[in-house]
């Protein structure tokens, strides 16, 4: 068998709350992200994903206890990311509890950070995002840049050879957001995510884009078209509509993306 | 209560996970860092995260690294996960060289930079595999052939003695995702991460050491 393929949901928090609505009819607190973690544990996710937006960097003490009653309550991998600035911060939320810490504007601006990091807490344990917008014409050779704040600024920063640049320095893996498509259910960027995936041998979680089974499959397609990734992220599908993890990977299988079956499809 | 497992706290990580996972299966975890505690426990567990030099570094400054030595070899049943089955063996090269205990005969190798059709193989080897399991341990009983659990890391080990690998998986090849010998049984994925395949794994540990 090979190694599967990886579908994790991930949310957004801000001050300890998850945003964005997610809509559980039957649940007490559907704000509360350990409830939801623990209802995507239920579903066999392989791994989930926290963001934090809160604003400002003196509420972190809120993050870190969300972090560590989600991963007192359940037993598959968390990964947070947002605000993280330094190796301080990485520590903070591992000793929480969180299995791995994404960075991403703080190894823009300290690239060192991410050779530091990955010497002292292992390349394994670190992520490295990436938020990407393309910034060729069309009919040109596609290109894509990197951004900050949220797709807002430019850094003058290819995509591609950052990936290459942080793989190299230790990082364990790649978060990849398309900023064109985050939000809309378009898709995923494949043409951006296989330039990212061909050129580095650390895994690519696929993320922006993904509003169907189908988007999935192609983002994590080894096909001449798909996004070459071995994971990927989404949010709106799983919060928003009447589907769960283990429909979605029913579809997968289908699709013929070797996932992790679903409990009741194993027996 | 379940079984007193002496959960090895050496500094270098949050237990609180695999704490839960153990309580799950009915067992009584107890975080120590003091040796006596450790030797007086029903079972031994180790986890681990984080480099293998920095792991046996602060293991050896913990003071803990003798009664680790004495309970592997012929303590409690011990339970190794990641960096726990890792450090049984004679050295790792993550970081550079780093002697390990030499409690099993082999070393703790990177995964291959390319896989078995000569491509190029993505490491760290992060995410759910399956672990094909045969040979003769008491675990073994309660253990369905094979399961799907969560890995994340780069080395891997690579005994010596193929008589004490009693699982395997496929990633660039075959590789060795758990040993046992005697009151030994270590595995390089993470069961507390696992969902039900992890509660699997642990409550075959409880039926051991109820048996032991």
């Amino acid at each position: 068998m090979p190694l599967l393929k990886r579908i994790i949901p991930c949310l957004d928090v801000d001050k300890g709350r998850v945003v964005k609505g997610v809509k559980y009819v039957d649940h007490v607190d559907a704000g509360d992200p350990v409830e939801v973690a623990k209802r995507y544990d239920a579903q066999e996710a392989d791994e989930i994903t926290f963001l934090d937006i809160t604003a400002s960097h003196e509420e972190r003490g809120i993050l870190l206890d969300v972090v560590a009653r989600t991963a007192e309550s359940v037993f598959m991998p968390l990964c947070v990311g947002g605000g993280v600035r330094s190796l301080q911060d990485i520590r903070d939320l591992l000793n929480a509890g969180a299995d791995k810490v994404s960075i991403m504007t703080a190894a823009i601006n300290n690239p060192d950070l991410v050779d530091e990091a990955a010497a002292k807490i292992g390349s394994a344990n670190l992520v490295v995002a990436i938020d990407a917008k393309q910034v060729s014409e069309p009919g040109e050779t596609p290109r894509w840049e990197v951004f900050t704040h949220g797709g807002r600024k430019a850094t003058g920063i290819d995509a591609v050879e950052w990936a290459a640049r942080v793989a190299e320095a230790g990082a364990g893996e790649i978060l990849l957001t398309s900023m064109d498509r985050d939000g809309t259910k378009s898709g995923y960027d494949l043409a951006m995510l296989r330039a990212v995936a061909d050129r580095i041998t650390i895994p690519v979680i696929a993320s922006g884009g993904g509003g169907s089974a189908a988007d999935l499959a192609r983002a994590l397609s080894d096909g001449p078209e798909g996004g070459h990734c071995q994971a990927a992220l989404a949010a709106s599908i799983f919060h928003f509509k009447e589907t769960t993890v283990g429909e979605v990977k029913a579809e997968l299988l289908a699709a013929g993306i070797p996932v992790r079956a679903p409990a009741a499809a194993r027996g | 209560m379940g079984p007193r497992i002496a959960l090895v706290d050496y500094g270098a990580g949050n237990l609180r996970s695999v704490a839960k996972a153990l309580e799950r299966s009915g067992m009584e975890p107890v975080v120590t860092g003091d040796p006596a505690v450790v030797r007086a426990a029903d079972g031994v567990l180790l986890p681990g995260v984080g480099a293998f030099r920095d792991a046996v570094n602060a293991l050896t400054k913990a003071g803990l690294v003798d009664v680790i030595r004495e309970v592997t070899d012929h303590g409690r049943p011990y339970l190794g996960i990641c960096f726990g089955l890792q450090l049984l063996f004679e050295e790792g090269e993550e970081h550079g060289v780093t002697p390990g205990l030499g409690i099993l005969g082999g070393r703790v190798t990177r995964f291959p930079e390319t896989d078995e059709h000569g491509e190029p193989l993505v490491v760290p080897h992060i995410g759910w595999n399956e672990v094909r399991y045969a040979g003769d341990h008491p675990m073994l009983e309660s253990l369905p052939e094979r399961d799907v659990y969560y890995f994340v890391h780069s080395y891997r080990p690579v005994p010596t003695d193929p008589s004490i690998i009693v699982g395997r998986a496929d990633y660039g090849g075959e590789f060795t995702a758990a040993v046992a010998r005697d009151n030994v049984f270590a595995v390089q994925f993470h069961p507390e991460k696992s969902q039900s395949a992890g509660k699997r794994l642990l409550d075959a540990y409880r039926v051991w050491l109820e048996q032991s």
